[in-house]
């Protein structure tokens, strides 16, 4: 097997090789490593991640060698690579969450998914692009320049996590950490026919994870296949006594559940809110199509109603920015990062704090601190942080109610493919309506998935498919994911990404082409 | 350094009705801290017992610390309150550098003691009942020293310096209703409620409740109004006065202050004030209204806070005696008088004394040196006796000297000038000092012949039957031994010397 076959394989297939000693964990650390540095860098690189972890993630590799060689049990992923959001904190790694304020700040800590991901011995490639506090949804937002898809290098890789889900689609890792607090795993999962789980609120410890909203915020994996997704989820997920929100449910049954082959007798529901109007043809045309192949296989297709749906979006906007205005206060410049003294004037405490901010946060982050510091002020707080709240309770009822009657419910993930570079980033409400199908699970609670759904006709670009279910029935979610998985691929003969474009070439020939110009 | 213009106190009683309200913030000691597993130390290195979490650094959660619950609760049921079956943190937000998080996690609209209150016995026996509004949980801020300015703030400090030790450290803040009625007894009780304060949460073991030290912190509200109206006048809130004497003076200054503004003509402007141990007297801090902008809203990273009855009475169970049953039992123990004991509590130092008898002391020693001794040298230092400096080790090692005849009284009192100067124990004073009374039997004699030579008349008396007549003797040999002698062992050397029967 070439380095470049070895690295097209699942997670689960490279572990399964390095199990059989078909290859070491350092030749498949390298590989990635070499992919990397291959497609990643450069004026027209994807630009996946911002820092990479060679040596370590070399050692690490050379340990699980060493280890299997002296036969030691280890976990199933060991010497498995996997790629950081850099939103996640890491010893030993710059982590900047994509912001110039935290430009070169070591983490003292390691987040418990990190700890998780070291004790199963995963080697740590390094920390992928993000839009800046994971705040976008097209990891433009980033201050230190976007990452591009894979599939099409003038397009968005989705966000914020675009950096995770354009490194697992360019093959550049396996697998990815991602967060999701209103469709930051899912999003990019879809514009790069990329799989991404956003699990149950609290099935993963959010300790480490640099807060944005955090009654939404959680960490989920981020790989090629449902079965994959599976495989991490189990790795990371877990009742964490560092976090209050955490689940006391064991993170067990998904690999299980993801192998069990069928949905006969599953009742799906489709949203009748999230698709058709405001969807883009192809994207609406490939869902219909993963429903039918629902049908097919033996699984009751209910169409279902949730009418605050339409709400969500206007709540979201109002509850993740008054949370994230709040989180972000400690960015100060007084105890760590990036400090700015006022270029005239006294130095007070209160300007050297508020020069810091300016010069050291993005648009972005600004207008969502300053959105949300607006939303939580005396006598307007009802008005809007407690209304949203009460929208919120809507939404969650809207999923009891739906849950009622279906096992799982089905939904385009994002309404469009991926869009070009610069497109929206001037356009922030039509940027936030990316996330218009996602963000109803965050508000909830409940946990989603999104998987590819093919290509749309009019673009050839990816279009993907979520699936959600109630809170605490992950496993539902796997289920149904990698039947609907192995459905698809029988008809497209391949996985979603044998189509994807040769990148090596295409990251070469821009470049020189961009050179010429 | 105040300028300000007061009435008399008691001009300003006749004019006006004041108004009291208090935020008591005790400092609990648990191991912890509120959120975090860093250790809630007094007095270690800055920024030594500290953690990412009470750092505030990126990605960091809060865990309720469940031993601050439980002392919380113990807390408000000993105030007579009740106990929320189901409350909730909440941020409170502000950009302050003693704030790793620049919000504050507290206790907002659903505090987890509330509707309780105390009754406070003042010196002469009258009660008042203080209704206590709410006692919440939060965190502490880090402390901030600044450096250089004139000001000790950090508006023209050249630079400050702040220790995140005390930064997560569990608080509650225990807030009365408007204490009405008070009139002219007004400092009075706003001593006694805070010793009250101080007495329950010692007594229930959940903090240190050293004021000096800042484990109880007194934040005082005062307003004026005219006699006979109802709406409450316009109040400052003085912080963080931090001694019981200081929280009698500051309200007894901003009533006399606020007498004189209202006098004047000028209204009350609503701020904090500063108080100055120095001058005794506050100074205007920050304004303050109503509407101050903090920005609450519930701590998303924090579930609530389910008490269930069953907890709630275990707790409960475990409550110690009330003290005013303590004082009765104490006082019984004891066998002061009532006058003898009232002066006690009033002077606040029914704790020392019980623990300087735990240590083993006689209760009448116990008594004498802290209401003597101690206390006069308190005044005159113009500090708490607790917090002299003595303990009550030192108490009882001293009345050990006495009794063991090394020292007598006099001696003693050398004694506790050479602790206080921080010369050591007890005994290693007496050593470098060189205080011990002559006990040399042989000293003594020379100094007896002597004396019973210089006086031989006195000398004939005593031979003569009239024992009383020693006391002349004893003078002279205790000012040739410059006091070092005891008294009692002189007097039987001379008896035994002139061959006469004590």
């Amino acid at each position: 097997m070439t380095a470049n076959e070895l690295i097209r394989s699942s997670a689960s297939a490279m572990a399964a090789k390095l199990a059989a000693k078909e290859v070491s964990a350092v030749e498949l650390t390298q590989a990635h490593l070499d992919r990397i540095a291959e497609v990643d860098g450069g004026a027209r690189g994807v630009h996946a991640f911002l820092h990479v972890n060679t040596d370590e993630a070399l050692a690490v590799a050379a340990d699980v060698d060493a280890r299997r060689a002296a036969g030691e049990e280890l976990h199933e992923l060991a010497g498995v690579p996997i790629a950081v959001k850099d939103l996640i904190v890491t010893k030993g790694q710059p982590t900047t969450a994509a912001s110039k304020i935290l430009e070169g700040w070591m983490s003292p800590y390691d987040a418990t998914v990190v700890k998780k991901l070291r004790a199963a011995r995963m080697p740590l490639l390094g920390k992928t692009n993000l839009d800046e506090f994971a705040m976008g949804s097209s990891t433009e937002h980033s201050a230190y320049g976007p990452t591009r898809n894979p599939w099409d290098l003038d397009r968005i890789p989705g966000g914020s996590g675009g950096g995770s889900a354009a490194a697992v689609a360019a093959f550049e890792a396996p697998l990815a950490l991602g967060t999701d607090t209103g469709g930051s795993i899912r999003q990019p999962g879809a514009v790069t026919g990329t799989v991404g789980v956003k699990p149950t609120y609290g099935a993963v410890s959010r300790y480490g994870a640099i807060a944005m909203a955090s009654s939404l915020d959680q960490i989920g994996p981020v790989s090629r296949t449902v079965l994959d997704s599976a495989l991490l989820q189990e790795v990371i997920g877990g009742y964490d006594p560092l976090d209050s929100t955490s689940l006391t449910d064991p993170s067990t049954g998904l690999v299980a559940a993801a192998r069990v082959g069928n949905v006969k007798g599953m009742k799906v529901g489709v949203i009748k809110e999230l698709h058709g109007e405001g969807f883009q043809t192809g994207v609406e045309k490939r869902f219909n199509e993963s429903v039918e192949l629902l049908r097919s296989a033996g699984a009751e297709i209910v169409e279902v109603s949730c009418p605050n749906f339409r709400y969500a979006l206007g709540a979201y906007y109002l509850i993740m920015p008054s949370e994230a205005s709040s989180n972000l206060a400690k960015y100060d410049g007084v105890r760590f990062g990036m400090r700015t003294l006022p270029a005239e004037g006294p130095l007070t405490i209160e300007r050297v704090m508020s020069a810091t901010r300016a010069a050291g946060f993005g648009d972005e982050v600004k207008r969502r601190i300053i959105l949300g510091t607006y939303a939580l002020s005396a006598g307007y707080y009802d008005a809007y942080y407690g209304s949203a709240q009460k929208v919120r309770t809507l939404i969650q009822n809207d999923f009891a109610a739906a849950f009622a009657q279906v096992d799982v419910l089905i939904s385009p993930t994002s309404p469009v493919t991926a869009f070009k570079l610069g497109e929206k980033i001037h356009d922030p409400l039509s940027m936030y309506l990316n996330d218009i199908a996602t963000i109803p699970a965050n508000l909830a609670g409940v946990p989603g998935l999104t998987l590819p759904g093919g290509l749309a006709d009019e673009d050839g670009l990816p279009v993907g498919i979520q699936l959600l279910a109630p809170a605490r029935e992950d496993a539902r979610l796997y289920r149904v994911g990698a039947v609907l998985e192995s459905l698809l691929e029988a008809q497209w003969g391949g996985p979603i990404l044998d189509k994807a474009p040769a990148l090596a070439e295409l990251v070469k020939t821009a470049a020189a082409a961009k050179e010429a110009n | 350094m105040s300028t300000e213009t007061i009435l008399s106190f008691e001009e300003a009683m006749e004019k006006y009705d004041p108004v009291l309200g208090f935020e008591v913030h005790v400092e609990l000691n648990t191991k912890t801290k509120m959120f975090s597993s860093a250790p809630n130390v007094f007095g270690d290195t800055p920024n030594s017992n500290v953690n990412e979490v009470c750092l505030g650094l990126p990605g960091v959660l809060p865990v309720v610390n469940k031993k601050a619950v439980e002392s919380s609760i113990l807390i408000g049921l000993a105030l007579n309150c009740k106990i929320a079956e189901h409350c909730t943190f909440a941020r409170k937000q502000y950009f302050y550098p003693d704030t790793p998080k620049n919000f504050q996690t507290s206790q907002y609209e659903d505090p987890i003691c509330y509707d309780g209150w105390l009754d406070i016995e003042l010196e002469d026996g009258t009660v008042f009942h203080v209704e206590i509004e709410r006692a919440h949980m939060e965190e502490d801020a880090g402390k901030l020293t600044h450096m250089g300015g004139a000001t000790g703030r950090i508006q023209g400090a050249d630079f400050s310096l702040v220790d995140y030790n005390r930064s997560g450290v569990p608080l509650v803040e225990i807030v009365t209703k408007p204490i009405e009625g008070a009139g002219s007894r007004a400092p009075e009780l706003a001593k006694a409620y805070v010793a009250a304060v101080r007495e329950i949460v010692k007594n229930l073991g959940v903090s240190d409740a050293k004021m000096e030290r800042g484990n109880v912190r007194c934040d005082a509200n005062v307003s004026l109004r005219p006699y006979g109206q109802e709406k409450f006048g316009t109040r400052t809130e003085t912080k963080n006065v931090n001694s019981l004497r200081a929280v009698e003076n500051a309200v007894k200054f901003e009533i006399q202050r606020h007498a004189a503004v209202l006098d004047s003509g000028v209204k009350i402007i609503q701020e904090t004030r500063h108080w100055h141990e120095d001058t005794k007297s506050t100074t205007s801090g920050r304004p303050k209204s109503d509407a101050d902008d903090y920005r609450y809203f519930p701590e998303p990273d924090l579930v609530p806070i389910v008490t269930t009855a069953e907890w709630v009475e275990e707790l409960r169970a475990t409550l110690p005696e009330p003290p005013a049953e303590r004082r009765k039992r104490l006082q019984a123990d004891w066998g002061y008088s009532d006058l003898e004991f009232r002066d006690v509590v009033n002077a606040g130092l029914m704790g020392e004394i019980e623990e300087t008898i735990a240590a083993g002391a006689s209760a009448a020693a116990a008594r004498k040196w802290w209401m003597g001794e101690i206390a006069r040298r308190a005044k005159l230092a113009d500090v708490d006796p607790a917090a002299l400096g003595v303990t009550p080790a030192v108490v009882v090692e001293i009345e050990k000297l006495i009794a063991a005849g090394s020292i007598n009284d006099k001696l003693a009192r050398k004694v506790l000038d050479g602790v206080l100067e921080g010369e050591g124990t007890p005994a290693e004073v007496v050593q470098k000092r060189g205080l011990a009374v002559v006990s040399d039997d042989g000293a003594l004699q020379k100094a007896i012949d002597e004396a019973l030579a210089a006086q031989p008349d006195v000398a004939d008396k005593i031979r003569g039957g009239k024992v009383q007549a020693v006391g002349a003797i004893v003078g002279g040999v205790m000012k040739v031994t410059r006091g070092q002698a005891d008294a009692g062992r002189v007097r039987e050397l001379i008896l035994k010397t002139l061959g006469v029967e004590g």
